[in-house]
């Protein structure tokens, strides 16, 4: 369940009734922690499931993707970091430039994870002796079960940030963000950094804990 | 008459329910599509596509309504500015059928829809109690029968928490001194995302129903009709409704309180809320997991429950009633919290601990979460689980035992009247059933006896008294109490008591008659039962009780509707409460306090004398928004 509802609100929400601007800024900020931390909760119970359908072991997986993906994740996360304080400061190249580096690694990741580990395509390949395409399929028990929905309910969510991020792109081209106002941009980069949080939790229970099975 | 059809047709409410259609048709037609294309063989109902048409729909249905288009302008940077009042040249009644975001609209329109909902549940509850009424088979099917239970279970669910809703939206900005919700668009979003859902589940009778009861276990639920797709789906999508409107309601509460308005100063009410809210926030996503497995179990195959496939049964139940324990204290929570409001206003008493009671709606909270097991000592959990969740459970008496000891000091010496109006009536009955439901409680929570119950009536009678006790009563009370404040006319008092005195005895032989049919060995969810166990007397008194339930409803909802024209105009303050939103005229102007007000004293000092609660702010104390 993910609504990206609270997530994005006026920069101007300037009328006679409505609240403040500051206000309205701070209750946005509380209310995107709030869906952060309910959130928690989504991706917690699907962690409890792994546990609990896998125990102490894991699925084969390519060490190598895992490794990269993850890498390619966090470091969209500093750029997205880049482009906020870049939105902050008032240094529009730079956000720009940030913003479109970690929607495009986000991007990245999304394929890595859609194209290489789940092989929707059925291709095979091989790059400096790595294997590319992953070889656990959604009928293989438990291992194909939990491994689909973790990733799949965390790409999911990539998605959606990749949607958000370029929607404030979009918007910064248009000097539609100030240092002063740039809800958007702030509330794009917390969820940005949230998704990338709940991989470095998926990662190693999914990749690097507990016995190869089989 | 002409021009009335026409606000409605093109009211919010049938433009959704139109998109929902095609959103509907187009996601079917897609999947079913890319399969014929693949040359497959496909029957009318093909349940991917289905699944893929209800997901689909329910966005049709958003974007219709128009719940989303301010979110899509602001993505284009466009500025939207809130609209106030109704749509230009319609009629102030057009509101209830149309996007709008004044929170007592949206609260009023979770009302009625929690109302329609809940006469829904009860007729589904009626025809399946004249089946049981007698032993033997008299007029429905096996899987009619499974599929009227279960839609009655989720049915009123999804009634009690618009019922929620429909009181925190509208009493708390009220309340606290707030003009509106933190977010009046995703407060509008909450409401209108419930609707589809409702229609969705709805829909899965319409398609061929299913038979797992409201929990929908698994692996039973892999099995089942197709209908049990959009059960899911449905609930599912209401989970949206509950996470979106939580997390605004603590918001609200936390940045946009009256001046001096501390913690301990709100109303009591509005801890009950924020107590329930935690939980809608965060016991909501777990449910959510469960029921995607579910679906993608069933319809893409992925293996979690099956044990064929190495899944495991039981995750389905902890996940399940991870949420669904926690999900009964958001029921009663509010419910109980409208007790202790109403308690001090009609005994002219403060209420008795007051400190101690809004702790204990975050204690009942926060052990709620640590109780979910108990529902599963029979179902072959790890063994070492049950005592640890038999202890946790006891606790839960703890808090609830504070709620009645302050509830019992406050009448203690107070003036209740000695011919007590509707709301109060409505109010000492449900501490009454809610004792009952109380006292049965531990029965169930203690294994050894409940190896013995486990599935059985009594466990219908606890819970439907529980239910009642916490939220039928409550919220009843709580729709005479604040009926003048929301229509500025008064309800009519002789019905109101009929209603009273009709469902109060009606409830008590109801709830304990299931309860002594569960001991003598009656099963829960099956269609009949052994003449031998000499339990027909007993089963048709329960179901001529549920059907003098089902009357005095509908008393309530005549009197409701029609005291709107005919009942006079109510004064401003009719029960003499301090509470902020008795303080400004009836209706509540639109943006509620035209002064804004401070709170300069105790909410429940009734009867002392110079004991003033809110007064107006002074100009210079106008929050200046930094």
């Amino acid at each position: 369940m993910s609504a990206v509802t609270t997530t994005h609100a006026p920069a101007h929400a300037e009328h006679e009734h409505g609240l403040p601007p500051a206000q309205q800024v701070r209750a946005n900020r509380l209310g995107l922690w709030l869906f952060c931390f309910s959130e928690m909760f989504l991706f917690g119970a699907l962690l409890a499931s792994r546990f609990v359908l896998w125990g102490n072991t894991r699925p084969e997986l390519s060490q190598v993707m895992g490794l990269v993906a993850t890498s390619v994740l966090l470091l969209s996360s500093f750029f997205m970091y880049r482009a906020e304080m870049g939105a902050a400061y008032g240094d529009r190249s730079k956000f720009l430039n940030g913003a479109l580096l970690a929607a495009a690694l986000g991007t990245l990741f999304f394929i890595m994870v859609v194209v290489l580990e789940w092989n929707v395509f059925g291709l095979e390949g091989n790059l400096f002796g790595v294997e590319l395409f992953g070889h656990l399929t959604p009928a293989d028990g438990v291992y194909g079960g939990i491994f689909f929905a973790m990733t799949g309910m965390h790409a999911l969510h990539v998605l959606t940030g990749i949607a958000l991020i370029l929607i404030i792109w979009w918007n910064g081209r248009r000097g539609r963000f100030t240092p002063e106002s740039h809800w958007g941009v702030e509330a794009t980069a917390i969820y940005w950094h949230f998704v990338d949080v709940v991989w470095v939790f998926f990662y190693p229970a999914l990749y690097l804990m507990g016995h190869l099975a089989h | 008459m002409f021009k009335t059809l026409r606000i409605i047709l093109t009211s919010a409410l049938v433009r959704g329910i139109v998109g929902q259609a095609l959103g509907t048709a187009l996601g079917y037609a897609f999947v079913a599509g890319l399969r014929a294309l693949r040359g497959a063989e496909t029957g009318w109902i093909y349940e991917p596509a289905l699944a893929f048409g209800a997901i689909i729909g329910v966005i049709g249905f958003l974007l219709g309504a128009g719940v989303l288009t301010d979110w899509l302008k602001w993505a284009i940077g466009r500025q939207t500015p809130l609209r106030h009042g109704a749509p230009a040249g319609r009629p102030e009644w057009s509101r209830y059928f149309n996007v709008d975001y004044n929170h007592k609209v949206i609260g009023i329109q979770y009302g009625i829809s929690s109302l329609l909902i809940l006469l829904i549940g009860g007729v589904f509850a009626i025809l399946f109690r004249l089946e049981l009424a007698h032993s033997g088979m008299q007029w429905l099917t096996n899987s009619q029968y499974n599929t009227l239970f279960s839609a009655h279970g989720i049915i009123m669910i999804a009634a009690i928490l618009g019922g929620v809703g429909a009181m925190v939206n509208y009493l708390v900005p009220l309340m606290i001194g707030a003009a509106d919700m933190a977010f009046p668009r995703l407060n509008a979003f909450s409401f209108w995302v419930s609707v589809p859902a409702a229609l969705l589940i709805l829909g899965g009778i319409a398609v061929g129903g299913w038979d797992t009861g409201w929990v929908g276990y698994a692996t039973l639920s892999l099995r089942a009709p197709v209908g049990m797709v959009l059960f899911l789906l449905g609930f599912w999508v209401v989970g949206f409704s509950s996470i979106a409107g939580s997390a605004n309601l603590l918001v609200t509460v936390a940045t946009m309180r009256a001046k001096g308005m501390s913690l301990f100063r709100m109303p009591i009410f509005v801890w009950a809320a924020v107590a329930a809210s935690l939980i809608q926030l965060t016991a909501t996503q777990t449910v959510g997991v469960a029921l995607t497995m579910s679906v993608a179990e069933r319809v893409i195959g992925l293996n979690f429950f099956d044990p064929t496939g190495g899944g495991n049964p039981i995750l389905y139940q902890h996940l399940f009633w991870f949420y669904s324990h926690p999900v009964v204290y958001v029921f009663v929570l509010p419910g109980l919290g409208v007790i202790s409001e109403l308690l001090p206003v009609f005994a002219r008493k403060p209420l008795f601990g007051y400190r101690w009671v809004a702790l204990s709606s975050l204690g009942i909270a926060l052990v709620g979460f640590l109780v979910w097991a108990h529902h599963m000592f029979t179902s072959g959990m790890a063994d070492a689980l049950r005592v640890p969740f038999m202890f946790s459970t006891m606790l839960v008496a703890v808090p609830t035992g504070v709620k009645f000891f302050s509830w019992i000091a406050t009448i203690w010496e107070g003036k209740l009247p000695s011919n007590p109006p509707t709301p109060l009536l409505f109010v000492l009955g449900a501490i009454s059933v809610f004792l009952i439901g109380g006292v049965t409680g531990p029965i169930l929570g203690t294994i050894p006896t409940d190896l013995h119950l486990h599935d059985s009536y009594w466990v219908v009678g606890h819970f439907h008294a529980t239910m009642f006790g916490g939220f039928i009563f409550p919220f009843f009370a709580a729709l005479y109490y604040w009926y003048p404040k929301m229509t500025g006319r008064m309800y009519n008092e002789r019905l109101g008591k009929l209603h009273f005195w009709l469902m109060l005895p009606a409830f008590w032989v109801m709830s304990i008659g299931q309860m002594s049919v569960g001991l003598l060995g009656m099963r829960r969810r099956i269609a009949d039962y052994d003449p031998a166990l000499g339990i027909d007397g007993t089963q048709l008194l329960i179901t001529l009780a549920a059907l003098v339930i089902g009357w005095s409803v509908l008393i309530m909802i005549y009197n409701l509707a029609f005291s709107q024209r005919m009942q006079p105009v109510a004064e401003t303050n009719p029960w003499r409460s301090r509470s902020p939103e008795w303080q400004i005229p009836s209706p509540a102007p639109e943006f509620n306090y035209d002064v804004p007000f401070e709170v300069v004293g105790e909410p429940y000092d009734y009867g002392l004398a110079d004991a003033t609660y809110i007064r107006d702010a002074t100009p210079a104390a106008v929050p200046s928004g930094d």
